[in-house]
This record gives structure tokens, sequence and C-alpha cells, in this order.
């Protein structure tokens, strides 16, 4: 889901890093008000978790691959404002060392992976969860699920982001300058690739990591 | 904050494991070469021809020029990791409260 350069149009991606900029402002002031520094370890830590659980590609049927992000993990564990901040962090490296994702495109894929992933994955976990207590099965299945919905909905937004290229951006005689796929190609192979594969990775991953840390380490949830 | 060690601990192991990731070939949808769109839509759209290469990433791909595969996406798994942790963790400094 790392738009690399060129795929959006200049004008596309500057909406982008507007649309992504009062989430980062409002992050930062949320996080000073909030989160208490001896968190910042733990931030660190499921940052670089999210950094490297982007490394674990998985096949999609058809020969793309996907993974899983750790985004509505970090939303769970420490609220939806620090996993903007860290997943950004995390994103931001990928980019500028590794090509993952562009320069350019970077707000866009802030928008999707750091902001409508964590948020989206952080209301369907509390929706499912309610009031139940730490380590209920509703509290895992919320985990699962919001993993699982997160992350289809940053695709989705992908898709939409990819398919409006072709309509928006292209020569008089109609050819696209940018990403050639249309919303009715961008969005089913999105959704494919996330409903079948990086979906339930991320369910399981987010689901599997609290289940892990309500198991062998309890203070750490209790410290959220 | 409690000891954290276990997690510090299994960063390391996920680190180790990464080239598990290699196994799976092909990119990710919409993540292709612009070259990949000759074959898959007959040309390459202008603008992404133009863009594509705005920013050259020192290890592209994940790999480190001089190592193997494996090797490098290892590296680089580690390295990103560490990047991340400090960037997290002088932002995070900035950005919380210190109640001590």
């Amino acid at each position: 889901m790392h738009i690399p350069d060129g795929y959006l149009s200049p004008q596309t991606c500057a909406v982008m890093y507007a649309a992504a900029a009062p989430f980062w402002y409002t992050a930062a002031k949320k996080l000073k008000k909030n989160l208490s520094s001896k968190m910042v370890p733990l931030l660190s830590v499921f940052s670089a978790f999210s950094f490297v659980i982007m490394m674990f590609n998985a096949p999609v049927p058809g020969g793309t691959t996907a993974h899983a992000t750790g985004g509505v993990l970090i939303a769970i564990i420490l609220g939806p404002w620090a996993a903007v901040m860290g997943v950004s962090a995390a994103l931001f490296i990928q980019a500028l060392f590794f090509g993952d994702g562009g320069i350019l495109a970077f707000g866009a894929n802030v928008f999707n992976m750091a902001v409508i992933l964590p948020f989206v994955g952080y209301w369907i976990y509390k929706l499912t969860a309610g009031s139940s207590g730490p380590g209920s099965s509703r509290q895992w299945l919320g985990a699962a699920l919001g993993g699982y919905v997160g992350i289809n909905m940053a695709a989705l937004a992908a898709a939409i982001e990819f398919g409006l290229q072709p309509l928006l951006f292209h020569t008089a005689n109609g050819t696209p300058l940018y990403c050639p796929y249309n919303i009715s190609q961008a969005v089913p192979a999105m959704l494919f690739a996330h409903m079948t594969v990086a979906g339930i990775a991320e369910g399981l991953v987010t689901a599997g990591v609290l289940v892990f840390l309500k198991k062998s380490m309890p203070e750490v949830l209790a410290a959220t | 904050m409690k000891n954290i060690t276990k997690l510090w601990i299994g960063l390391g192991i996920m680190g180790l494991l990464t080239p598990l990731g290699l196994l799976a070939t092909g990119d990710a949808w919409g993540e292709w070469g612009s070259e990949a769109f000759k074959d898959m839509v007959g040309f390459v759209p202008k603008g992404l021809e133009r863009f594509s290469d705005f920013f050259s990433a020192p290890f592209a791909d994940y790999t480190i020029s001089g190592t193997g595969d494996v090797s490098g996406y290892i590296i680089s798994a580690f390295s990103g990791m560490l990047l991340v942790i400090l960037l997290t963790w002088t932002v995070g400094k900035i950005f919380t409260h210190n109640d001590e």
C-alpha cells in the first residue's frame, strides 16, 4: 500500500499532504497532553515493530504481495494519536532510506496508513470490545476485527487515490498521465489483496500481540 | 514504565526472520516500477515516468550494495528499526509530558 512517486499527480500529492498535516499537528498536541514521557520506549518499540512487520510480504493470489502494518495494534495499546506518530515515523524511514513509498506521495501514505488505518481500527475495536474487561473474548475479537477492517479501509482510500488519477489527469486525447488504472480496476484489486491476505495478517498480528501481552506482560497493558 | 526487555528481544527475533518476507515474489498492487507499465498497459504514462525517479533512496527495496538479498534484507531491517527508534524516541520526548 506504499504509493510510489509518479502514481499520483503532484496536485494530488499536495492535497494529501494538506490532509495529513492537521493530524500530525493534533497528534503532537494530544500526546503532549495525554502521553507520559515514560511511555516513549513503548512507542519506539511498537513503531519499530510497525516498520519490521511491513517487511513480511505475503503472497496474494494473482502474483502480487501484501503485508500487515501493526498500526491498529499501536492504536489499541497507546491510543490512535500515538499510532499517527508511530506509523508516520516508520513510513518516513521507509520512504527516505528504502524507497518504500514515495517522498511526494508521503502525505498520501500517511493519510492512508497512519491516519485512516489506526483510527478506523481503533473505533471498530472500541465498538466491539465495549466495556468488557482486559483479556475478554470481546477484546480479542475487537482487535482482530479492528485490524481487518482498518487495513481494508486504508486500502480502499489508496485505491480511490489511484483510481481518480486517469479521470482527473490525462492528455488531450485521454491518455493517463499518472496511475492508468481507474476506480473500477483499482478498488477491486486493492480490496482483493487486503480482504484475502493483508487484512487477515493485520487481524492476527493485532489480536496475537495483545494475547501475548496479556499473558506474559500484563503490566504493559495496565500502564496504558 | 516497567521492564520491556522481552519486547526488544521480540524485535530482534523479528529482524532475523524478515527474509521470510522475501519468499513471496512479485510487487504489491500499485508498487510496480515504471517499466512494468509497458507490459501491463502498453505504455509508460508520461507523468509517472517523470516523477517516478523524483527521489532515489540509498537502500531501495531494502537492498544494500555489496551484500546478498538475504543479508541485505536483515541489515535493512535492523538499521531501519534503529532509525525508527531514534526518530520516535526524539520526537516522543519532545511531544510527551514529563511527570517524573
